[in-house]
């Protein structure tokens, strides 16, 4: 299984990670959702691309936001869409995962969007499939732990391009918690794909994973000197469970030393744009300031969100195993 | 019963023997060791058994072999375990005593060690725990498990978090001269880890156990070991770093001794791959910085003995997610092998820096060093007579094919554990036949050769 999410003509098979995913992939999966962009301002939004199929939306952890998105998108491409929420505590009182697995797999699903708290879920559900000889089935990671976040990194590569065209010309600066972040390890990989020239990861050093460096980034605990001259700012939601595990003192110190204001905001270039994976925690990593401001596009990237889920989901559906 | 095995290359590396020499067994006993028609007076075999192309060597010693018993039935039985153990030439097991109920009580240990009697295969050496239930506070009754058959104590995968407990226990066991079994963890950094701190792991967003974990423990350990003097067994040491402070320790004149399991001499953080959960194992495989110390400390010694540590875990427990799998692999049937591969690997390693010269170095033969740290060694550590073939000696005897390669498969195993990172792989040296207390406990059915 050398890379378990393409099929042996090099095509797209499952999306697991952006980890690895060949630089066209990248661009034909933006392509496509350039396409589907104007679907949802037209009087019927729907596409007949994934017309009988049935997608099924297994949500091992809760999501609502994402699980939204992918509903949405999978309803406009005209597919059926049955929603499965599998809370971790019914799941280990009952059947196993791959149980689940091969009962939705029975009931004729044409693809999985997976969310589940641990890293590297989706790759078992993916092998499991090969391994039953179920590769028409499809898999697509919502979010694995804190590996990745496939389509939540494609969507803010197309933010990025629809409003700074080219890439590799850029900084970008990701701030927060990246130790438990999925989507900051998603971002990384989407952003050296594409020719980023400097991606900078900032934050306190109980939140830095180790060996960052060795992903390409440019490390700053400093986020005056981390910001200085960025394109692009790429805030991340801190959960308020780091408080309790010695990771940080409290919320306001937080916001005093990582918070994004208007006056940190200015040392970026002045055209920068700054991105949010959503929900935000308003006064904590991003002052209302900013997030209403003008250079925020936190609302762009939720519409941009279908669409790339829309791209991601039609590209799989036309890919036979 | 009188055995007579001939024309086999005998290699005793207690006894720094590798040459053509025959085994002569009586009752249960080494006899004699001879060369070829030079048999003791009088001596009429009831069996004669021909080694010819095969090596002769002291039953294999295992430092950490979990049996499963009692309690985990499910994930492997004794009778599965010992079958495993015959197949892979092991012939002395140590049992951590990490069972369900754990090895606290003298009762639990009279009878495993009577169970296993019973099935008349390896001999079973149970470590006792050294506080009860493996939870840190209370001692267990050292002497009484002594009696009923314990040849030391352990923790497991369990650390003291109190490091007053510790030092009492150290203490405790200092005063009747046991060992004790550590594995060096941390209690408090990298709990929850499950794979290797660094670039890998962090790009996997796998929590990690720090390299830290184990050096922190070790310091605790040594100072520990200095105030008491207790002797102490390191098990799994796992990390470069660790290897260096068990080597400072060592020349300090500390009475410690050091394994490591067989699988971290082989793998590192990268065989995960794509969250392959047979990769899971405690501790984590490291780098490849830290499987190359590994690997020099086997050859300079710093590192006694290496273990199977073998764990089976069931199916259930491993078709998860890479966080949620049971740690753990298979290993009394890739012991032999994994030893044999190692030597090999330095061997070649050295012909390569002695810019390809024939006869690599003095000293030992590969296949010796490689026996040494798989039978005598690991018998010194464990206080056992086990691991030779001197005259007087238990006939604990292995014969296998040095050459015969095989590739692992997971139902080819005896042990009802099927998991391990090296399914798939080509192993050399087969085990042919394994002989306890000089009865032949397990003999490889002809059939297709596999190399």
């Amino acid at each position: 299984m050398l890379n378990p999410q393409l099929n042996k003509n090099g095509e797209l098979q499952h999306l697991l990670t952006i980890e690895g995913l060949p630089k066209a992939i990248v661009n034909h999966i933006l392509d496509t959702a350039s396409s589907f962009v104007g679907i949802s301002d037209r009087e019927v939004k729907k596409v007949p691309l994934m017309r009988g199929k049935s997608v099924f939306n297994l949500f091992f952890e809760n999501s609502t936001r994402t699980r939204t998105t992918f509903e949405i998108a999978s309803k406009r491409l005209s597919a059926d869409v049955i929603n499965l929420n599998i809370s971790a505590s019914s799941a280990s009182k009952g059947e196993s995962l791959l149980d689940t697995i091969d009962n939705l797999a029975a009931m004729h699903a044409d693809m999985f969007v997976v969310r589940h708290a641990q890293s590297g879920a989706p790759y078992l559900i993916a092998k499991h499939l090969i391994d039953t000889r179920q590769s028409h089935v499809h898999v697509v990671n919502a979010g694995d732990g804190r590996h990745a976040h496939p389509t939540q990194g494609l969507l803010d590569m197309y933010t990025i391009r629809h409003y700074k065209k080219d890439f590799t010309n850029l900084t970008v600066a990701i701030v927060g918690d990246i130790l438990h972040s999925r989507v900051a390890r998603s971002d990384i990989h989407a952003l050296t794909t594409l020719g980023v020239p400097e991606v900078r990861a900032i934050g306190p050093h109980t939140l830095l994973p180790s060996g960052l460096e060795q992903m390409g980034v440019r490390v700053f605990t400093n986020i005056d000197e981390g910001l200085k001259g960025v394109d692009v700012i790429i805030m991340l939601r801190l959960q308020s469970e780091r408080m309790s595990g010695a990771l940080l003192p409290s919320a306001q110190e937080y916001f005093k030393s990582y918070g994004l204001t208007p006056e940190r905001l200015a040392l970026a270039k002045p055209d920068a744009i700054v991105m949010h994976p959503g929900p935000m925690n308003r006064g904590v990593e991003i002052d209302s300031a900013v997030a209403d401001g003008a250079q925020a596009v936190i609302l762009p990237q939720v519409t941009f969100g279908i669409a790339v889920r829309m791209a991601v989901m039609s590209i799989l559906a036309g890919t036979h195993g | 019963m009188k055995l007579h095995i001939k024309n086999g290359r005998l290699i005793d590396p207690k006894n720094n023997i590798d040459a053509l020499r025959d085994v002569f067994v009586v009752d249960g006993v080494v006899a004699a060791i001879a060369p070829a028609g030079a048999a003791p007076a009088g001596f009429v075999a009831d069996r004669t058994i021909d080694a010819a192309g095969l090596v002769v060597a002291p039953g294999l010693v295992d430092l950490s072999a979990r049996l499963r018993e009692p309690g985990y039935e499910y994930k492997a039985t004794l009778e599965s375990e010992m079958q495993a153990a015959m197949q892979g030439g092991v012939t002395s097991l140590v049992c951590p005593p990490d069972t369900d109920p754990v090895l606290d009580e003298p009762g639990l240990v009279e009878m495993l060690k009577h169970r296993a009697r019973g099935l008349n295969q390896a001999h079973v050496h149970p470590l006792g725990a050294l506080t009860m239930g493996l939870k840190g506070r209370a001692l267990t009754e050292m002497a009484e498990l002594t009696e009923a058959g314990c040849i030391g104590f352990a923790q497991a995968e369990e650390p003291v978090e109190d490091t007053n407990v510790l030092l009492r226990a150290l203490q405790y066991a200092k005063t009747f001269d046991y060992t004790v079994w550590l594995r060096p963890q941390d209690a408090h950094i990298g709990r929850g880890g499950i794979a290797h701190a660094g670039p890998l792991a962090s790009r996997l967003g796998l929590a990690g156990v720090p390299v830290m974990s184990e050096t922190i423990a070790l310091h605790t350990i040594f100072e520990l070991v200095r105030a008491t003097g207790a002797r102490v067994h390191l098990c799994r040491v796992s990390s470069a770093a660790g290897i260096e402070l068990v080597r400072a320790a060592k020349k300090e004149g500390l009475p410690i001794t050091c394994d490591v399991g067989a699988h971290h001499i082989h793998m590192t953080d990268a065989d995960i791959g794509f969250f392959d959960s047979n990769a899971r194992v405690t501790p984590p495989f490291r780098s490849q910085r830290d499987r190359e110390a590994i690997r020099a400390g086997l050859y300079d010694g710093v590192i006694d003995a290496i273990c199977s540590d073998h764990t089976p875990v069931d199916d259930d427990e491993k078709l998860l997610p890479f966080g949620e799998a049971s740690p753990g692999a298979t290993g009394l049937e890739l012991l032999l092998s994994l030893a044999l591969k190692w030597a090999d690997d330095h061997a070649a390693g050295q012909h390569r820096a002695e810019g390809g010269a024939a006869g690599a170095g003095a000293g030992a033969g590969p296949l010796s060093r490689a026996l040494a740290k798989v039978t005598c060694d690991a018998a010194r550590v464990a206080g056992l007579a086990a691991g030779q073939l001197s005259p007087g000696a238990a006939a604990d005897i292995v014969l296998f094919d040095p050459a015969a390669r095989w590739i692992v498969e997971a139902q080819a195993l005896a042990s009802q554990g099927k998991h391990t990172p090296f399914v798939g792989y080509e192993m050399t040296g087969q085990v042919m036949m394994t002989i306890v207390a000089g009865h032949v406990a397990y003999q490889r059915p002809p059939g297709p050769a596999r190399s």
